[in-house]
């Protein structure tokens, strides 16, 4: 039987290999990015000059041929589902058994005037950073537009090569549709100690013309002109499927896809960015652009594949990210606008750079999630906790079963606990000291 | 037009990559470092004393300054942009012009000391000389080669560490281990052993374990103990109580960074000054297996040079020692007997490692039982027709001048600064194998949060593929793991923390935490 999988990043990459550890099917990854797997993740720090591409590699390159997995450098422009054959760039064809499609995303674009002049893009792919590279010559001022994960990220990367940047970011406060409010101020403070233009409740009214096809300028919807050599368009990512119009697989935002991770079309699945749960599980989003999920789904396909049924479950929501030097995980349920049973014991340090949030249920007591800025906790024993639905208090006096920090950090338990107890008039104490031997016997038990 | 407003940045956005104080700063040391050459050529002649102090100043001065302007700027965090477009960090024509002044200066200094300006006879010139003083000073005699290289590898780390804990001065754990290390290098391994000396006394660096210390079991250390009543019989005690008791108790407890990264002298160069190179060590498989091979074969070459020195040692002195050729025969047989039966005990640890490593290791252990049982048949130490003394004097050229030297310094800036400590320290190889068999050390990996960007391999100066680990949720326990906590500081995700815990030391490394996928 032959695999075709159309997309060589996690997502891909990751069902191809559990399809080997299980079968002998062949096995080919269709890429036109690049030849190899690498970790999109990872692609600001190759221009901020702390990996090279070939770090960003998780596999070396004889990986491939030693495991089997034929690697394709192509472009799929159309997918003929009745034939089972996919048409290449240069007009030749692929013939598959069973099609993965693990295309991605794209950076989204509103509609903006100037939207598609040269010197404005997103950053996604591979192709992003290497005219990001070029463009950086000789720049004097970058925009960016949008506040989230991606953008920070520009304005990171810009600022490691002392570009200026100007961030225009559309809500009141730094990533406030999902962060609570203490935690986005306290990123905005941070982007503008490291000396980024942030303007917030700012949006981009236009990108104007230098007259020869590329961006001079912006102007905002307050009605101001920012001159400037670049303009990255960081407002969100959308599922990658223009090349599947008439195949016949049904498409909404993404390609929608059931428990199993098969589309409309027989033989034919969707997995990671591009694909749309038909019936998203409670708490999670119908499509999900995360790292982690699009490994999750290539691994639970994998097994549905070499006839193992499994349903996708990605578990109690958890993810991470780094603004600038801030840390930032997050484990269960919080919402920037909680509902009014969301009760919060909000605990942060005087330096203004780290803050633990507790989050639970008024009315049981149950916890209901973790929000954590410039402090590492332990995901096996959050989820636990979370699974479990043990009582605020239990977790925490059991607190430091949670510390991820390194050895010698000062510890936070004690503050976040008088926190609760100042809330609620209780006398709580940590019962425990941290300890991996305490952590392996709570998690085996 | 709008203006963007200055005020609102604490960091200026937009300075030079290196501002005009740091480009003085740099200016500063440099012409520190270029006193030493001007001295090397016979330069301030009966001025050295005033010279050497302004020489070490000057260098001290440039590197604080430099390193001050470099990150107290900016907030705290990972200070790594970079790294990989400077010539100097990414093998460049700086990182060669580097790489062979360092590797210059160890030749002249192991094999030609009379070039830097030794005089067995008479006084000093040139870059020894420059250092007289200074030896004066501290140990009432005029310097030696090792004092010039002492002191300038004393400052190298004291300096560099300055520089180090202000790069990561967000980091406690990176902190503390620093100051540790400039610690050691400046009390145990500088001023301690000068000052015994000065006191008639054996120079001795109480935390300089055989076999790194290779020469420890040599006849001539061996008759400097015996020869400087209690305190030298406490040094000759304490150098195997070391060996035996106290580094495999602490190696248990915490790994081998207890000695790798937080008291080592070679460690401790390669965490200050070899910092900024650490990347550049080799993460492929076959690096990893070229490790292996190399780091094992030198131990075992330690070994057998040791047992065939000591052999001799015994077999010639018979009139002196309580111990006789017939105890030492046994001694080094009950080593062995013991050696094979821990191996035995880990045997599935050992073939897990490799198809053949346990009987590499049962082989080793019995031709070296054999070799010492010929030689108390024969009455002479003779391995493929070699004696002890040119095995001696094999390995003292190889590894301890060659290899530990002139290749573990000289090649920092070509292949990272740990590849001394990688490919060849047998001190390292010991403690890496009760590492991997028997400690309560791993690096733990923090559920499905790693995203695969590979900061952690790419930082890692033992060249350990940290990511194929953490990407899977698997701890990590590697014979090579010095400890350092640096893959645990660039992770962006919070992946990975260094930890001790005695539950469960013969699981640490099982593939459990697929924990998300049905």
């Amino acid at each position: 039987m032959h695999i075709a999988i159309i997309g060589n990043g996690i997502s891909g990459i990751t069902a191809a290999r559990y399809i080997r550890k299980m079968s002998d099917h062949n096995i080919t990854v269709i890429s036109a990015e690049t030849d190899h797997f690498f970790s999109r993740t990872a692609l600001m720090y190759i221009y901020m000059g702390h990996m090279r591409f070939k770090d960003t590699k998780p596999y070396e390159d004889w990986f491939w041929k030693k495991n089997r997995i034929d690697l394709l450098n192509a472009y799929v422009e159309k997918v003929d589902t009745q034939n089972k054959k996919l048409v290449l760039k240069g007009s030749s064809n692929l013939s598959y058994d069973k099609l993965i499609i693990a295309s991605g995303s794209k950076s989204n674009k509103f509609g903006w005037p100037g939207q598609d002049l040269n010197r404005v893009q997103g950053l996604y792919s591979y192709q992003d950073l290497e005219s990001m590279e070029k463009y950086s010559e000789g720049l004097k001022r970058a925009v960016i537009v949008g506040g989230g994960l991606i953008g920070i990220e520009m304005a990171e990367m810009f600022h490691s090569r002392h570009i200026p940047v100007t961030m225009l970011v559309r809500e009141k406060n730094f990533w406030d549709i999902v962060l609570p409010i203490d935690e986005s101020k306290m990123i905005n403070r941070h982007i503008l100690e490291h000396g980024i233009d942030l303007r917030l409740e700012t949006e981009l009214k236009e990108i104007v013309d230098d007259g020869a096809g590329q961006a001079k300028a912006v102007t905002t919807n307050k009605n101001e002109t920012i001159e400037c050599q670049f303009v990255g368009l960081t407002a969100g990512v959308s599922p990658n499927i223009g090349f599947l119009e008439g195949s016949g697989i049904e498409t909404q935002r993404g390609v929608v896809v059931n428990e199993f991770l098969e589309t409309s079309v027989p033989d034919v699945y969707a997995i990671g960015d591009c694909s749309q749960q038909r019936n998203p599980l409670p708490g999670r989003q119908p499509v999900e652009a995360i790292w982690y999920t699009g490994k999750m789904m290539g691994e639970t396909l994998a097994y549905n594949i070499c006839g193992k049924k499994t349903t996708y479950d990605p578990g109690i929501w958890f993810n991470s990210a780094k603004f600038f030097d801030i840390e930032y995980q997050v484990y269960g349920t919080v919402l920037a606008n909680p509902p009014e049973n969301h009760v919060s014991i909000f605990w942060e340090h005087h330096s203004g750079k780290k803050s633990i949030r507790i989050i639970y249920d008024k009315n049981t007591s149950e916890i209901l999630g973790f929000n954590l800025m410039g402090v590492r906790y332990r995901h096996e024993v959050c989820e636990k906790w979370l699974r479990e639905k043990v009582s605020v208090e239990t977790v925490l006096q059991n607190l430091s079963l949670a510390n991820f920090d390194p050895e010698f950090f000062d510890e936070y338990e004690n503050d976040v606990i008088a926190m609760y107890n100042k809330q609620s008039g209780k006398h709580l104490q940590k019962k425990k000291k941290r300890s991996w031997n305490a952590v392996f016997d709570y998690l085996n038990t | 037009m709008s203006q963007v407003n200055k005020s609102m940045s604490l960091a200026n956005p937009a300075p030079p990559f290196r501002d005009t104080i740091q480009k003085i700063a740099a200016t500063i040391g440099a012409v520190g470092l270029l006193f030493l050459f001007v001295a090397a050529f016979g330069g301030f002649a009966g001025n050295q004393g005033l010279m050497l102090t302004v020489s070490l100043l000057l260098m001290t001065l440039g590197t604080i300054v430099f390193s001050w302007r470099a990150y107290s700027n900016q907030p705290e965090g990972i200070k790594n942009n970079g790294i990989w477009f400077s010539s100097l960090t990414n093998k460049g024509l700086w990182a060669w012009i580097a790489g062979i002044v360092i590797t210059g200066f160890y030749v002249f200094l192991y094999w030609f000391p009379e070039y830097l300006g030794k005089v067995e006879e008479g006084v000093n010139t040139g870059l020894i000389g420059f250092f007289d003083p200074l030896s004066q000073v501290l140990k009432g005699t005029p310097a030696s080669e090792w004092f010039v290289y002492g002191t300038l590898y004393t400052l190298a780390i004291l300096i560099f560490g300055f520089k180090f804990i202000l790069k990561y001065r967000h980091n406690t754990y990176q902190i503390l281990r620093t100051i540790s290390v400039m610690f050691f290098q400046l009390g145990f391994a500088f001023l301690l052993p000068e000052i015994l000396q000065r006191l008639n006394q054996p120079y001795y660096d109480f935390k300089n374990m055989w076999p790194l210390n290779y020469y420890f079991f040599f006849d001539w250390n061996i008759e400097g103990f015996l020869n400087s009543g209690n305190i030298g019989l406490f040094m000759l005690v304490w150098g195997v109580v070391m060996i035996f008791a106290i580094s495999p108790i602490l190696t248990y407890f915490y790994g081998k960074r207890w000695y790798c990264s937080w008291v080592c002298g070679c460690g401790g160069l390669a965490e200050t000054a070899g910092d900024s190179f650490r990347h550049l060590s080799d993460k492929s498989l076959k690096a990893w297996k070229i490790e292996r091979w190399l780091i094992y074969s030198v131990l075992v070459f330690a070994v057998v040079m040791t047992v065939a020195v000591l052999f001799s040692f015994f077999s010639n002195n018979p009139e002196n020692f309580a111990i006789t050729k017939t105890s030492f025969l046994i001694i080094v047989l009950a080593v062995m007997a013991i050696l094979g039966g821990i191996a035995s005990r880990y045997r599935n640890d050992l073939k897990a490692t490799g198809k053949y490593t346990y009987q590499i290791i049962l082989s080793i252990i019995s031709i070296i039982s054999i070799l010492t049982l010929i030689a108390y048949i024969t009455g002479s130490w003779n391995v493929f027709f070699i004696d002890s003394y040119s095995l001696r004097s094999w390995y003292g050229f190889a590894v301890g001048a060659a290899f530990s030297g002139v290749v573990g310094v000289g090649f920092y800036p070509l292949m990272g600064s740990r590849v001394w400590c990688r490919f060849g320290c047998p001190m390292a190889a010991i403690l890496g194998i009760q590492q991997k068999l028997f400690s309560r050390f791993r690096i733990t990996t923090n559920g499905g949060q790693c995203i695969s960007c590979g900061n952690c391999s790419t930082f890692c100066e033992m060249g350990i593929d940290v990511r194929s680990y953490a990407q899977k949720g698997q701890n990590i326990v590697r014979a090579s793991c010095v400890g350092c906590g640096i893959c645990a500081a660039v992770c962006p995700r919070g992946v990975l923390r260094l930890e001790n815990g005695s539950v469960d030391i013969s699981q640490r490394t099982a593939e459990l935490k697929a924990i998300h996928i049905t």
